[in-house]
């Protein structure tokens, strides 16, 4: 028999008002089932609270409704005063007579009717509550870190530091990312490589990491927790244990005309190199795609030549399970290609490079070891033009993002031509300058005043060339938008920041949501930047959206402590609104018939399959069964079955028609 | 003979509509009074037969409302719903119940404002079309018996 108590809030005016909640109370008092039905000033303070502990001691309830604000409100604190009684705090709902009733309708008795309703609804719904209780799942305390950028060095280091153990894996034969490619970060003009290395030998030296470099997450099963993750551990082509980084087999290498990735296709590689001086592990590897032995069987110059026999040429890819507590998708970004801006001349011309290029061309272990030179002769460029938003907040490219790091680097690269080649002129043509991070507009500011480069607001049509010169051609709008031509020696794209090429892929193996741009979506735009709607997954860095490496690092270190937060506890705790599939005796074990339409419709892939098997082994037959740890309680499922064999707990359809009849 | 108070229903979802509904109480927006909301995690929960069961409580107007495309809160329930909606109203149809008083939508939580549109809307479109007959009534309108009235 239920015994249900119902307390009507005033809200002080809010609801009182408007709705008569002494005759609510009353009425609610005539309905069966409810023995006690009160209404007070305010539910919500601590002699409404104790109101609601004395009867359920005194009257024995077997479940509250509070008729007063939004459960969105003060369901939690109505729970939590029923649970210190001894009720169950799930037995405890509430009906909302202030957002939906009083707040929204005028002083008539239309309104206390329609409060009446609602309440009558919600106690219905509570008769037919059942107790319910917190679900306990064990958590793994490993983290997986995908991208060995400066995101997720950052996250592995906070993380291991913790005391956790961190498993890091990077796609390319070095960690370091695009930050090891840059020659100076603004607004410091910090070297880059300087201030990153000794990140990388830490990751490299931490007991509590380990790391997998030439290797990229295969497959991730699991949920929070308790995830499984399949890494392939491309093969190097060499024994780690014995290489000892000497580097002669590079140097012997006959192959030795290889774009380098790293340089940005400004330099060359051969076919066994390591990515460049500082990497980490600083160990080559094998380019089977461009290596002699692999296209034709003959060559093995590396192997002659390695003093300690390191060479494996028949190694083969390995696949490493490992189980780990939650994933950092850390993965970066890439550099958009400028073949589509044909008007640019990219591609046709040898000195209209990227400002990835021009990082490179800057850098002091670059293809030029710092030094300015045009990529066609050699000499150095005496005027330089640099082009801001080459793709970026250009719908008709494509791109309608702001890739936000590029007015900040154009700056810098302007700087350090000047820095470098004194009497050159340096010219950016730009839309608006971006520069709100510290420091930032300052660094702006001492690139235009002290080292007088000229900026031009305004966008260039074409390059073209004449007479040895590529001739820019421009507009200047501040100047009532007189046309511009600057021959320039060297022409520098700012071009956009967009996600790799299988990001896609990623996000659909890790099962986190993506934008029409393919970064990764964050949970919430303002208040969870760093976790995924993927139970357990965060994320860090570029690979969300374009960013700089301050807000990279704060980001990376971000989903850090939300790691080491769920790595806190030995257990974590769920709310209980999950989902269930019923279960009965034999012969019938469940009215579920092994569709698994919930399976495919499930947008947390929550529900399993369980075989039901008599004591011989028989396989009788395959059910749904429903992972209580990852069920987010949507009740998609349970609209969906045909058989009604499974059942939201909290929303049952039990409740919801005894709601639909109450009304 | 008393003015026709129509009954409507409104399935809604937690975390989109019934927190749009909060902000157009929280924003003193009035709207007419005749709305039942019954609170539901996602829309995605709905099994449109709920539906039929609400009409046959003596529902006079039905509004399906959740999370826009795209934003549900479970990601992908209020897709769910979306289907079984277009392929349900085809069957309504088919079955001659009056389409004019079932309404879909989608109200965010941000939209308080549309969320008063919306009834004031169905409030004003079920009134015109009176009281829905089609349906025996199973049990008496417990409103009647309780309460000012």
């Amino acid at each position: 028999m239920p015994r249900i108590g119902v307390f009507v809030c005033h809200c002080g005016e809010n609801i009182a008002g408007t709705v008569d909640c002494a005759e609510v109370a009353r009425a609610m008092g005539e309905l069966p089932g409810v023995v006690h039905s009160v209404d007070y000033k305010y539910m919500c303070s601590d002699p409404g609270q104790n109101l609601i502990r004395q009867a359920i001691q005194e009257k024995r309830l077997t479940g509250v409704v509070v008729a007063a604000c939004s459960p969105r409100m003060h369901e939690p604190t109505f729970r939590r005063t029923c649970a210190e009684s001894g009720l169950n705090p799930f037995l405890c709902e509430m009906a909302n007579l202030r957002e939906h009733c009083s707040w929204v309708h005028e002083r008539t008795p239309l309104t206390t009717q329609k409060a009446i309703d609602l309440v009558r609804v919600i106690v219905e719904k509570v008769k037919r509550n059942r107790p319910l209780h917190p679900i306990n799942v064990p958590v793994t305390k490993t983290a997986l870190v995908v991208g060995g950028g400066i995101a997720g060095i950052q996250a592995s280091l906070d993380i291991a530091n913790a005391g956790h153990k961190v498993i890091l894996v990077e796609r390319d034969p070095s960690i370091g990312g695009h930050m090891a490619q840059l020659s100076e970060t603004f607004p410091t003009l910090d070297c880059s490589q300087c201030i990153l290395t000794p990140r990388m030998v830490e990751v490299a030296q931490h007991p509590n990491i380990t790391l997998y470099t030439y290797s990229e997450l295969e497959k991730l099963e699991g949920f929070i927790g308790n995830f499984k993750a399949t890494i392939r551990k491309k093969a190097r082509g060499i024994d780690e244990k014995l290489c000892t980084g000497c580097g002669l087999c590079t140097q012997k290498c006959p192959t030795k005309k290889i774009p380098s990735e790293f340089n940005a296709g400004l330099g060359y590689r051969a076919a066994i190199y390591v990515p460049f001086p500082q990497a980490v592990p600083n160990k080559p590897v094998i380019d089977r795609a461009h290596c002699t032995y692999y296209k034709t069987g003959r060559c093995k110059l590396c192997e002659r030549v390695c003093p300690t026999k390191a060479l494996r040429y028949d190694q083969e890819d390995e696949l490493i399970q490992v189980e780990v507590g939650a994933v950092v998708a850390a993965t970066g970004y890439d550099v958009k290609g400028c073949d589509f801006f044909p008007e640019y001349g990219y591609g046709k011309y040898k000195d209209v490079i990227t400002g990835l290029q021009f990082e490179r061309l800057a850098s002091a272990s670059g293809p030029t070891l710092g030094v300015i030179k045009r990529p066609s002769d050699g000499r150095t460029p005496e005027t330089v033009v640099f082009i801001a938003c080459a793709g970026s907040r250009d719908p008709a490219k494509g791109i309608h993002y702001c890739s936000k790091i590029c007015c900040m680097y154009t700056a810098k690269h302007a700087m350090l031509y000047r820095h470098k080649v004194h009497d050159g002129r340096a010219y950016v043509f730009y839309m608006d300058i971006r520069a709100g991070g510290k420091m930032y507009e300052e660094f702006v500011r001492r690139a235009i005043e002290e080292d007088r480069v000229n900026y031009v607001r305004g966008r260039v049509s074409r390059i073209y060339e004449r007479d040895g010169k590529l001739i820019v051609k421009g507009v200047d709008t501040l100047l009532n938008s007189r046309p511009i031509e600057i021959p320039a020696d060297m022409v520098v794209l700012a071009t956009a920041m967009v996600a790799h090429k299988d990001a896609e892929e990623l996000a659909q193996k890790m099962k986190v949501s993506y934008d029409p741009d393919h970064f990764l979506a964050e949970a919430h735009p303002k208040l969870r930047p760093v976790e995924m709607n993927t139970a357990g997954i965060f994320v860090a860095g570029a690979c969300q959206a374009p960013k700089d490496i301050p807000e990279t690092v704060a980001q990376a270190s971000g989903a850090a402590s939300k790691v080491i937060g769920l790595f806190s506890k030995d257990e974590l705790s769920r709310e209980p609104v999950v989902a269930v599939v019923n279960r009965t005796g034999p012969p019938l074990y469940s009215t579920c018939v092994g569709c698994f339409l919930c399976e495919s419709a499930c947008p947390y892939q929550a529900i399993e399959r369980e075989e039901i098997r008599t004591r011989d082994g028989k396989l009788i037959k395959t059910v749904a069964r429903v992972n209580q740890g990852v069920c987010q309680g949507c009740g998609t499922c349970v609209a969906l079955c045909r058989s009604k064999a499974i059942d939201l707990q909290g929303f049952t359809n039990e409740q919801i028609y005894a709601e639909l009849v109450a009304l | 003979m008393a003015e026709f108070q129509p009954k409507i229903v409104a399935f809604v979802c937690n975390w989109c509509t019934y927190a749009g509904a909060d902000l157009t109480g929280t924003s003193r927006i009035k709207y007419a009074p005749e709305v039942r909301m019954i609170r539901l995690p996602c829309t995605g929960r709905i099994d449109f037969m709920l539906l039929i069961q609400a009409f046959g409580q003596g529902a006079d107007g039905v509004i399906v409302s959740g999370c826009h495309p795209g934003d549900c809160h479970y990601t992908a329930g209020n897709f769910h719903a979306r289907r079984r909606w277009i392929v349900f109203r085809r069957l309504l149809d088919f079955l001659g119940i009056d389409l004019r008083r079932v309404h879909f939508a989608w109200v965010s939580a941000a939209e308080g404002a549309k969320w008063a549109e919306l009834v004031n809307d169905v409030a004003d479109q079920i009134r015109k079309l009176g009281p829905y007959q089609a349906f025996p009534k199973r049990l008496e309108r417990r409103s009647e018996s309780v309460g000012a009235g």
